[in-house]
């Protein structure tokens, strides 16, 4: 007989209080990032120059908009699941700890946004 | 409480450098480093959407000499975290493991990311100078 509860087995949670979800979702949006990182810095080094005018051009065709977005909400993602297990591993105390990921997922949430909606802004000309 | 203080595994410090674990702990750090650019990419794109000044500002300040220094950091921490991290995939699906691949492999991340943030560099430098 298990001493696990229904609810504990149907979820995978062991007494970590977290499944493999984690790990997983950094490896998938670590495959993600290779061609979007790589499409990125290829599109900023020949563009002609980094005049305002350039800049601004190249980021308002649809699709350079379209992957730019795209790359700031999965960056945002695999660098949150990243630095959050850098926060668990050194910051031993609960109160801080809480703190320091309340403050974290917050801070990528605003960053990430902030991204997009500028990505949109220069899309849609506002 | 347990009476007496449980037996600890010994601390990092007590072991003779290898190149696995200063890999991982540099791949640990340029990532903290990345999260730190993700911040500087956003400040470079709402600049970009608030217009030609506040755009012509953060271009001012990415092209002063430790705008520059964070710049060419930031390449480096992104071409090494990208090569280990594919590294890093090659293993979870079970290859690479052997000593002698474990360090070439090891070896040829960290010369390589170095070697393209100077081919890099050197490119951005020679466009710039043309």
């Amino acid at each position: 007989m298990s001493l696990r509860s229904p609810l504990g087995q149907v979820s995978g949670l062991g007494s970590a209080k977290d499944g493999t979800g984690h790990w997983w979702s950094q490896r998938v949006t670590a495959v993600a990032l290779v061609p979007l990182t790589l499409w990125f810095l290829f599109s900023l080094l020949t563009l002609p120059s980094f005049e305002y005018v350039t800049v601004r051009t190249w980021l308002s065709f649809p699709m350079s908009a379209f992957l730019a977005a795209l790359l700031a909400a999965v960056l945002s993602y695999h660098s949150y699941l990243g630095t959050t297990v850098v926060i668990e591993d050194y910051v031993h105390s609960h109160g801080a700890k809480l703190l320091a990921l309340l403050s974290l997922r917050f801070l990528y949430v605003l960053v990430g946004g902030a991204s997009i909606f500028a990505i949109l802004r220069v899309a849609f000309g506002s | 409480m347990p009476s007496r203080a449980r037996p600890l595994s010994p601390h990092v410090g007590i072991y003779r450098w290898q190149i696995g674990s200063s890999l991982s702990i540099l791949h640990r750090i340029t990532g903290v480093f990345l999260a730190l650019g993700l911040l500087a990419l956003g400040y470079w794109l709402v600049s970009l959407a608030g217009g030609e000044e506040s755009y012509a500002a953060a271009a001012r300040l990415f092209a002063s000499p430790l705008g520059l220094l964070f710049l060419i950091g930031w390449t480096f921490a992104f071409l090494y975290h990208l090569l280990n991290g594919v590294r890093h995939l090659f293993w979870d699906v079970g290859r690479g493991f052997e000593r002698v691949q474990r360090h070439a492999s090891g070896w040829f991340v960290f010369l390589g990311s170095i070697a393209l943030t100077v081919c890099l560099w050197a490119l951005i430098w020679a466009e710039h100078h043309s």
